[in-house]
């Protein structure tokens, strides 16, 4: 089958692949671009581990083509710090012990930069339904919860 | 030097702080590396063919039309992965599991792989492998399996445990009993008998990394593997002996883990994966879909459980008896022997009988989940135990309390109890301000105690001291959820240094002794317990070179908070040397300074739990909501508090979702119907409220610092609990877990229509 050749953003860098037409975004960062942040975990949309924003829509990557990603603009968790200088949530994340095994956490992170994004005061609920659609299997989410919460605190400040 | 693994009440700087772990950064950026993550140049693609029958023979498998697909550089099927057990039953299970030899034993069983250059090619072979197989009746539930009339599932098993050697072979694998006292003589002494039948679906342990791995095998006999797993040595014990190789030879490396709880702690397509890559010629990476996952790695058993417990008016239990039946698989198992051992542990019985029937269903063979067995057998016996309370008219907690298992109790299963936390866990839940929080209508509480062993088990550390006065900590315990940095909390106590300057790893299978897997909650008990030994062992070393440098007798030299102390009169204007002015003089005194530790952790102290917990019950639909969680269990000491309770809060989550919503659903032609996370439903965000945790600190005496493990025994009370708060709440006793909603409006409706 041949390739198709792709132009788009990611986290700020110009980049371009040759993908084949059903390959998924997800398979293109993690087996063509090297960018294995994002997570596998189902393939079928429902865990979230392969959380990604693209044109600050939050999506699963393993839902998008790879073709699709043609000029736009993609955000994946490497791109998330600033130099050494963590990402806030990232930050939190660490302080409040936020992951314990660590394989959805890049989705999470994505999904609650998304989330303060839209909204930077959310209620406890409003976290909760927020990131259910990525699932943790170790930590109950409380440490999660509490993680975003001082996150949207120090970004408010910010 | 021998080691004095003894409790020593001391005061601590490092352990029970709450430091950022070591591995903490690369896990929020993206940049660790976990099973799927690693690439090896010239690397294939392997997948697996699997049985779409639950019981079927294969009569002859053609793999010649995915042989000359293009870009196909190996097919192999059982015939590539000659038995080599040489009279091990265990292996052969083992190797007949990763990939079916003469029968297909359940769907998901493995009949064939291939490798190919890409992941296109290798889903395009795999269809091109033509399997003709003779169906077989099957049977996929416990008590039908029991029946006589049952299919037979292995024709090899035969049933252990009985007085005479059965002649004919049996889905019962092992029989199974435990106690003591006289329980006929117990029951005639009871005012109330509380006597009751359950039941539990198979859960699967959920992790969200899918199995994965990369294997190397050379023309020279040596091989690399690159894994997922709880325990890399372990793997490569098996994975030798099933490939022909000498242990030595293969190492393997365990990757970061995705989560585990028990089901990374068999192989299952790392065999396969290295004949692929034998056969082939090439590096070989092999990730299971997560349909895979659910069909064909190893979830916990679905059981059917009878309960009878006797009590005096006064509240004293007088008897208690338990069968407990659990699936195993198609394999041999130990799962109801576990939970016939757990399911009593909580309580001092004078007249106590447990009896496990382990069953061969046509179902993947059953793996360890986090406190294997002991949740269901808890399930059971705790919701008796609250059913018996309110007939007698005594509150649950009160009822527990009187009859809690103390220091000096024979337990149910036999050993007599040291210093243990069931009874301040209850009495901690008693005074929670949870216990005396309003309930509103629909609202239930329930409470229920768990039990779990811990484990020890061979452990072997390296701990090397950098010029610059850092410190490398080699552990061979994988880290499924923080373990390296409680480890190095450890170092830094032991050495008087600050956690900054211990650096954790884990270290490969070439580059450290055996070491166990990270099960039984043995990672931070038993690698700590090696670590302290090994600190020890260096500060020897560092005190022989202090002397060296002062030229004093070594036994004048002390270790005090980092450094070296000349004690005595004479030595009064020696000031103290730093571990770091003894490592930076080190190639001039003797060497690097190290220290080595391997032993056998005995003495891994028992753990137990309460938990309490409110749900809320709709009576028109039968949905439920979690209103609020707590949980108290005793670590012995909390050397991380902030994973300690990460521990307690993932335990109570899993077993919230396996009280309410999780199940394997298998259709009648025996195909699992919900190999998928949206309809195996664990739970979500939303799902759940804050979980409450109350760490008890009840010194486990043979841990130097006192540490239990603490990883499994949050997942024993959380189907009791629910199951107690939810007939509370509902009015009618459940007694089928998951209690999803048709099944608690049918017990509702049920109870209505009397």
């Amino acid at each position: 089958m041949a390739g198709v050749a792709v132009s788009t953003t990611i986290n700020g860098d110009n980049v371009e692949y040759l993908c084949q037409p059903d390959e998924t975004l997800l398979d293109v960062l993690r087996d063509r671009l090297g960018l294995t942040g994002a997570k596998e975990g189902c393939g079928t949309g429902d865990c979230g581990a392969c959380s990604i924003i693209l044109d600050d829509r939050l999506v699963c990557s393993c839902l998008v083509l790879g073709a699709e990603a043609e000029g736009r603009r993609v955000e994946t968790v490497e791109g998330m710090a600033h130099g050494d200088t963590l990402h806030p949530l990232q930050q939190k994340f660490l302080e409040h012990a936020a992951l314990q095994c660590g394989i959805c956490t890049p989705g999470f992170l994505i999904a609650a930069k998304d989330l303060l994004a839209k909204n930077p005061d959310p209620s406890e609920e409003e976290i909760r339904f927020g990131l259910a659609g990525n699932l943790c299997r170790c930590t109950g989410y409380d440490k999660i919860v509490r993680a975003v919460q001082d996150a949207a605190n120090v970004m408010k400040g910010a | 030097m021998n080691f004095d693994p003894r409790f020593a009440g001391r005061s601590f700087t490092s352990v029970g702080t709450r430091p950022i772990r070591p591995d903490g950064v690369d896990k929020v950026t993206g940049r660790a590396r976990y099973g799927a993550d690693f690439n090896m140049a010239g690397q294939l693609v392997g997948r697996v063919l699997r049985s779409p029958h639950a019981h079927a023979k294969i009569r002859k498998i053609d793999t010649s039309k995915a042989e000359q697909l293009p870009g196909v550089k190996a097919v192999i099927t059982a015939a590539d992965l000659p038995d080599l057990t040489d009279g091990d039953a265990g292996m052969y299970d083992i190797l007949d599991n990763c990939m079916a030899r003469t029968k297909a034993l359940y769907d998901g069983h493995a009949v064939a792989a291939v490798a190919a250059v890409d992941a296109r090619t290798a889903r395009q072979a795999l269809k091109l492998i033509e399997v003709d197989y003779e169906l077989l009746p099957h049977v996929t539930d416990v008590d039908e399996a029991m029946k006589h009339s049952a299919p037979l599932v292995n024709d090899a098993i035969f049933t252990e445990g009985l007085e005479q050697k059965p002649v004919k072979p049996s889905n019962v694998a092992k029989r199974s009993q435990f106690g003591h006292g006289d329980v006929h003589q117990g029951f005639g002494q009871a005012d109330f008998v509380v006597e009751r039948s359950f039941k539990t679906e198979q859960t699967h342990q959920g992790y969200i990394e899918p199995h994965a791995c990369v294997a190397s095998v050379s023309s020279d006999g040596t091989a690399d593997l690159w894994v997922c797993t709880q325990g890399h040595f372990v793997y490569r014990q098996h994975c030798a002996q099933l490939l022909g190789l000498e242990a030595s030879k293969l190492r393997v490396t365990s990757s970061e883990i995705g989560g585990g709880f028990g089901g990374k702690t068999h192989v299952w397509a790392e065999p396969v994966a290295l004949a692929l890559s034998r056969k082939a010629g090439r590096p070989v990476k092999l990730v299971m879909t997560r349909d895979e996952v659910f069909r064909a790695s190893g979830p916990t058993s679905a059981t059917s459980i009878d309960v009878k417990i006797g009590a005096r008016k006064d509240g004293t239990i007088t008897a208690a008896e338990a069968t407990l039946r659990y699936t195993s698989g198609p394999y041999a198992g130990m799962w109801a022997e576990l939970g016939a051992m757990t399911a009593f542990a909580c309580y001092k019985l004078d007249n106590v009988k447990t009896v496990g029937y382990e069953v061969l269903v046509n179902r993947p063979k059953t793996a360890a989940y986090r406190a294997p067995s002991a949740p269901m057998a808890a399930f059971a016996v705790e919701s008796a135990v609250d059913e018996l309370a309110k007939q007698i008219g005594i509150d649950p907690v009160e009822f527990r309390i009187k009859n809690a298992a103390q220091e000096g109790t024979r337990s149910s299963y036999g050993p007599v109890y040291g210093p243990i936390g069931i009874g301040p866990t209850l009495e901690a839940a008693k005074n929670h301000p949870h216990m005396k929080a309003p309930l509103k209508e629909n609202q239930g509480r329930g409470m229920a105690c768990g039990f779990w062993f811990n484990f020890g088990g061979q452990t072997c550390t390296d701990l090397n001291i950098g010029m610059d006065g850092s410190v490398s900590l080699a552990v061979g315990t994988v880290d499924v959820g923080g373990s390296r940095a409680s480890l190095s909390l450890v170092a830094a106590e032991e050495l008087g240094i600050d956690y900054s300057h211990v650096k954790a790893i884990v270290a490969d299978t070439s580059s450290l002794g055996y070491n166990d897997m990270t099960d039984g909650s043995r990672g931070t008990f038993s690698s700590s317990m090696a670590t302290i030994s090994a600190a020890r062992n260096a500060i020897r070393v560092l005190r022989e070179r202090a002397a060296q440098m002062w030229d004093v007798p070594v036994d004048d030299v002390h270790w005090e908070q980092g450094h070296a102390i000349a004690r005595g009169e004479k030595y009064g204007n020696l000031s103290p040397l730093s571990l770091k002015e003894i490592a930076a003089q080190s190639g001039k005194t003797g060497g690097p300074i190290a220290g080595h530790s391997e032993l056998v952790a005995d003495g891994a102290g028992v753990s137990f739990a309460t938990h309490i917990c409110d749900i809320e019950v709709d009576p028109e639909t039968g949905a439920t909501r979690v209103i609020r969680y707590t949980v108290v269990q005793d670590a012995g000491k909390a050397v991380h508090p902030t994973y300690v309770e990460g521990q307690y809060q993932g335990g109570a989550a899993q077993g919230i979702g396996w009280a309410l919503n999780e199940e394997y659903i298998y259709g009648k032609d025996g195909r699992l119907q919900n190999p998928g996370f949206l309809d195996y439903r664990i739970p979500v965000c939303s799902d759940l409220p804050m979980i409450d945790t109350q760490i008890l600190e009840i010194p486990n005496p043979n841990h130097p610092y006192g540490v239990r493990g603490v990883g499994e025994t949050s997942i024993v009370p959380p189907l009791a609990a629910i199951a107690n708060a939810v007939s509370n709440a509902a009015g009618v006793r459940m007694t089928h877990i998951p209690m999803s909603p048709p099944r608690i409006l049918a017990a509702i409706e049920a109870e209505r229509e009397g």
